[in-house]
């Protein structure tokens, strides 16, 4: 099969459990199509040579991130019947309002002129050595300043979900 | 290693332009449709893969790896931003006993 047809069967995925996502009544149902999408994003990274983004996407994503995301749903204890309901005059906003944006973006897109690609093809710039290169020389501040901003919210999420009493003791 | 990148293979940019907006564009339609609120943050999440997507494709379509780590540091704000905002929607709840956003308009004059 053409790789380019790969693609576009990728985007076709991608696109519908996102749109699944929105759509499913269920919660739980929600986070898992999240997940799936998520999937789906990583393998559209691989195609674009992206490897090391590819796998942090499926570990910081769809391991950490929606894992969080299932532990409140089911600490809440959510389901269909308390999902609320929102209006159908809401919805039917929601979707003009949508549309006109991806008019306005489409449209914008459609008058843009792209510059040439490059023509130095490095397909392995998307692999751990390149890019740890790359973050330890010319972003290595803006990584050690991620992670004091790691601990404020670290520190800010152990705080906030205390209880008043335990704060007082 | 020499692979060529799928934009030699004959895809255009504008595929992937076009479809990290619709990706946005369903994140948007997301949060004003839906009134749960972690399904609000989940469709904030899918925004920022649609950029993501987006930097990713830009960063090999001009062959640069600046790009790549931008989406890294994208990908640790953004587990920050759920944690935080996962423990408010708990303190919510607890006050509450709803994550319904509409119930939420205190603030409304």
């Amino acid at each position: 099969m053409d790789i380019v047809t790969v693609a576009y069967i990728l985007g076709g995925l991608t696109l519908g459990s996102a749109l699944m996502v929105i759509l499913s009544t269920h919660p739980v149902r929600s986070v898992l199509y999240l997940i799936v999408t998520f999937f789906m994003i990583s393998a559209n990274y691989i195609l674009l040579n992206a490897q090391f983004i590819a796998i942090v996407n499926i570990i910081v994503y769809a391991g950490a991130i929606m894992v969080l995301f299932l532990f409140v749903l089911m600490m809440l204890n959510l389901s269909k019947e308390t999902e609320p309901k929102s209006s159908i005059f809401m919805k039917i906003a929601a979707a003009i309002a949508g549309g006109g944006l991806l008019t306005v973006f489409i449209s914008a897109i459609k008058k843009a002129s792209l510059m040439d690609p490059s023509t130095v093809v490095n397909a392995d710039q998307g692999l751990v050595k390149n890019l740890g290169k790359v973050l330890f020389t010319d972003y290595v501040l803006p990584f050690e300043i991620s992670s004091v901003l790691f601990i404020a919210a670290m520190v800010g999420a152990v705080l906030l979900a205390k209880r008043d009493k335990q704060i007082i003791e | 290693m020499l692979l060529a990148t799928i934009f030699e293979s004959g895809l255009s940019m504008e595929y992937y332009l076009i479809l990290s907006s619709i990706l946005f564009v369903i994140g948007v339609v997301g949060v004003l449709v839906r009134k749960n609120a972690i399904i609000v943050l989940m469709c904030i999440e899918l925004m920022l893969n649609a950029v993501n997507l987006l930097l990713v494709a830009f960063s090999t379509y001009f062959g640069k790896a600046d790009a790549q780590i931008f989406v890294f540091f994208i990908m640790v704000v953004a587990a920050a931003e759920a944690t935080v905002g996962l423990s408010i929607l708990v303190l919510i709840y607890r006050n509450a006993r709803s994550v319904d956003i509409s119930i939420f308009n205190k603030l409304k004059g």
